[in-house]
């Protein structure tokens, strides 16, 4: 079985290579049929890739031993679903994920553009296909995860396998990595067609029109997976944080970061046709970002906590990255006459600098995100010292940023294009500014001292003032027009245009997002060494161990603390924090117990038992929930920004002015 | 070209800003990375800053007193002595034969005080290449015999 497998990777290897070159000479040469080849070709590698997975799987399931990957990663005790879970859950699993996804995103375009896009779509094709190449490379003769088990030329099997790590044995942490790739891979396909319509020098934005949904459908699937793995540090390794700015949190952060940069900018081209060459590097930035991402996590390029091996495809990805950003940037100079803007900025105050300053923002936080993480290495490549930068650093720089951003937020939607008038100002902003100056005012009375903290609250305060405002406002209007409740007013004013008020739900995501980062600088700590009958203190919570047990599950075995827990005297009920020990891998993991509550998590981690003493470590987060809160309207947002809208909205130009117009093409 | 004068103004404002940010905070936030050989080579002038040292945990030396945790560490046969405060409890993952990290400064008696452990599991999740094909060879390797 593993030799169909292996083989039909090595086909799949070829054939990639066949749709890049038949693709590119049907092209240029002008053979639509050859060109035509090249699209069912990336339908054969979508076949062929889907039958080694399905190879590999059955083998995952079905524990066969005698295939290394297999016998690295799950083991008979293995719960079923995390015996599919350890296709990713390894080196040459993850890699043969990453194919499978690109493959069928490949063919999802090649079906869908059968009769739209026909021009671009060879170069759309040759350019996905370039990157299918360089990953079945990988996946046929570098990384191959059907490597059978051999002992002096025998093929042999083990009895048992080695097991899948117990870590990664968590609901979101087994659907963190596919959400993740479906971001990083999904950055290919607009990175295609932007190549693309940069190739053929194609007129108009029609490569932003077609590629907008799958931008934010990638974005939204990125988004998702950065706040699964955020939740899953969270909840499973009981050290009380949901982000500690590890090289590999990061790594995932950069695409996302250009991403948002590139979702903001595409609408500056759409209304105004400005911007070109900044979307064509923001885009092409994220699809770099986003192998760069693949290459960190994938490759020990730095270390980190997460720890993936240091590993011979480094120099894979790194000669990949170099020629295919080299590629890119020659692509782009070479065409900058293409790519002139059709107007110019012309007020402080406008829709169009307030794009220009969250792009600004948002590239400084990426560049400085991958300035931190990559430190290390350039201290040693440049310097004689391996230097790292701690989280300190990183929250010294992008705690500002982040409070910028917010601010953005709330003023850029409500700027008017080209300029905004001080009526507009004032109609808009004043209510709101002046919530703000209170909420920060009352904050500040009430004890909270921490700065960056109450600028946050009452950005916070601001933004979504400015939000409720907007919706009030539309549905107002169309209820005292139409008559209807105020409720379906609001639908109505959402369904006429979901990209407004779609944009205006991620925004409220955001929002709560950063409610629940303010709790942060309120953290309480405290560790206790606790007998059974005794107690310790942890903010007005007290905590009294009642009993310790201890009992046996077939792949594990687990201790368990039952906690009495008391706020201020008050019995809240009992907490089980728990530790486990798994046996295949001698390894323990912790079973955090947690009181999630609007206001505060009460968290507890059972570190330790020794002689009769339970070692608890005990964390009062405020606001905590707020983040995964905001994480959920953030999805739905977007969600509801792909709906299409009823009225179905051309996006006139704004009258062109200035320089531009005398030097625009007179089109006959 | 006014109106391009305050946007370069405030672009400027807004990037010199985030420099000063950038590069007034990297001296407490650096962290220097030593093996044990260079560690033991700096001598006194090791005891100065914070470093971080890797190895692996040599088996059997690690000793518990109370919450403070002594353990040696190896790297190319040469072995530091380090102690740990114990101020969070250790990872799941500190065990013998684990690869360690340890964050701290080089005392005077010639061991290592360290603030901070962070511990990768030797074999899972990161097989060093080879590893654990090792493991499991040798796991095949006695299959094959007690099949004969």
């Amino acid at each position: 079985m593993e030799n169909v497998g292996a083989l039909s990777l090595i086909l799949a290897f070829c054939i990639s290579l066949y749709a890049v070159i038949a693709s590119i000479v049907g092209k240029v040469k002008r053979r639509p049929f050859l060109a035509l080849s090249g699209e069912r070709a990336v339908l054969a590698v979508w076949v062929l890739v889907s039958t080694a997975v399905g190879i590999l799987l059955y083998a995952l399931m079905t524990g066969d031993f005698h295939l290394a990957y297999v016998a690295s990663h799950t083991d008979r005790a293995q719960p079923l679903f995390y015996k599919f879970a350890a296709w990713w859950g390894g080196q040459e699993g993850s890699l043969l994920l990453w194919s499978w996804l690109l493959a069928t995103y490949a063919a999802v375009v090649v079906i869908t553009n059968r009769k739209r896009n026909r021009a671009l779509l060879p170069w759309v094709v040759a350019v996905i296909s370039s990157v299918q190449f360089f990953f079945l490379i990988l996946n046929a003769f570098v990384a191959s995860p059907f490597q059978v088990l051999a002992s002096d030329h025998v093929i042999v099997s083990v009895p048992d396998g080695m097991g899948l790590n117990p870590l990664l044995q968590y609901w979101a942490m087994v659907i963190h990595p596919p959400f993740l790739y479906l971001g990083y891979v999904g950055f290919t396909v607009p990175f295609a067609f932007a190549m693309g319509s940069l190739i053929t020098r194609a007129p108009g934005e029609s490569w932003i029109h077609t590629t907008r949904r799958w931008t934010l459908v990638t974005w939204m699937f990125q988004s998702i997976g950065i706040c699964l793995g955020s939740g899953w540090a969270y909840h499973v390794l009981g050290w009380g944080g949901y982000w500690m700015w590890d090289p590999v949190e990061n790594a995932s952060l950069l695409p996302w970061l250009s991403g948002t940069a590139f979702l903001h900018s595409v609408m500056m081209q759409e209304k105004k046709g400005m911007m070109k060459v900044w979307n064509m590097v923001l885009i092409a930035a994220t699809f770099f970002l986003a192998i760069f991402g693949t290459t960190l996590t994938r490759t020990g390029l730095v270390s980190s906590v997460h720890a993936f091996a240091e590993s011979p495809i480094k120099t894979y990805f790194v000669s990949f990255l170099g020629i295919g950003i080299a590629a890119t940037v020659w692509l782009i100079l070479d065409r900058l006459d293409y790519l002139k803007s059709e107007a110019e900025l012309e007020s402080v105050v406008s829709r169009e600098s307030s794009f220009l300053f969250n792009n600004l923002i948002l590239l400084a936080s990426c560049f400085a995100v991958l300035w931190g993480t990559l430190f290390p290495v350039i201290t040693e490549k440049f310097g004689s010292e391996k230097i790292s930068l701690g989280p300190e650093w990183f929250d010294r720089l992008m705690v500002p940023i982040g409070l910028f951003l917010l601010f953005l937020t709330g003023v850029g939607p409500l700027f008017a294009w080209r300029r905004t008038s001080m009526e507009s100002l004032r109609k808009n902003f004043m209510w709101p500014g002046l919530g703000m100056l209170i909420v920060a005012a009352a904050l500040f009375a009430g004890g909270m001292h921490n700065p960056y903290s109450i600028i946050s609250l009452g950005f916070c305060f601001f933004v979504a003032a400015t939000i409720f405002m907007e919706f009030f406002r539309g549905a107002h209007a169309i209820s005292e027009k139409t008559k209807v409740g105020f409720v379906p007013a609001v639908i109505e004013l959402t369904h006429r245009n979901t990209r407004r008020y779609g944009g205006y739900l991620v925004h409220m995501g955001v929002v709560l997002m950063f409610i629940g980062f303010s709790g942060a600088p309120f953290d309480q700590k405290a560790i206790g060494e606790v007998p059974k009958g005794g107690s310790m203190q942890v903010g007005a919570y007290t905590l009294k161990v009642v009993d310790m047990t201890e009992s046996e599950k077939p792949d594990y075995v687990e201790d368990t603390a039952i906690l009495q827990v008391f706020k201020n005297g008050r019995d809240l009920g009992t907490l089980e924090p728990a530790r486990r020990f798994y046996k295949a891998q001698q390894q323990a993991t912790a079973e955090v117990g947690l009181r999630p509550r609007l206001n505060e998590d009460l968290y507890i981690n059972y570190a330790a038992s020794q002689g009769g003493k339970a070692t608890l470590q005990a964390y009062v987060k405020p606001l905590v929930n707020w983040i995964w809160i905001g994480a959920v309207v953030l999805v739905f947002g977007t969600l509801i920004a792909l709906v299409p809208s009823k009225v179905a909205r051309s996006y006139p130009r704004t009258e062109v002015v200035g320089i531009a117009k005398k030097n625009a093409p007179v089109e006959a | 070209m006014h109106k391009y004068g305050k946007f370069a103004i405030l672009i400027a404002i807004i990037v010199g800003a985030l420099l000063w940010l950038a590069t007034a905070g990297i001296g407490s936030s650096q962290t220097y990375y030593k093996t044990i050989s260079e560690l033991q080579k700096m001598g006194s002038t090791a005891s100065a800053r914070t470093v971080r040292v890797g190895g692996d945990i040599q088996a059997n030396s690690i000793v518990r007193q109370g919450s403070v945790v002594k353990f040696n560490l190896v790297q190319d046969s040469r072995v530091l002595p380090v102690m740990y405060d114990g101020r969070d409890p250790l990872p799941d993952t500190f065990k013998d034969g684990a690869q360690a990290l340890a964050g701290g400064r080089m005392g005077a008696d010639g061991v290592f005080h360290a603030s901070e452990v962070q511990a990768k599991c030797a074999s899972k999740y990161a097989p060093k290449p080879g590893a654990a094909p090792d493991q499991l060879q040798k796991k095949a390797a006695e299959a094959v015999r007690s099949s004969l």
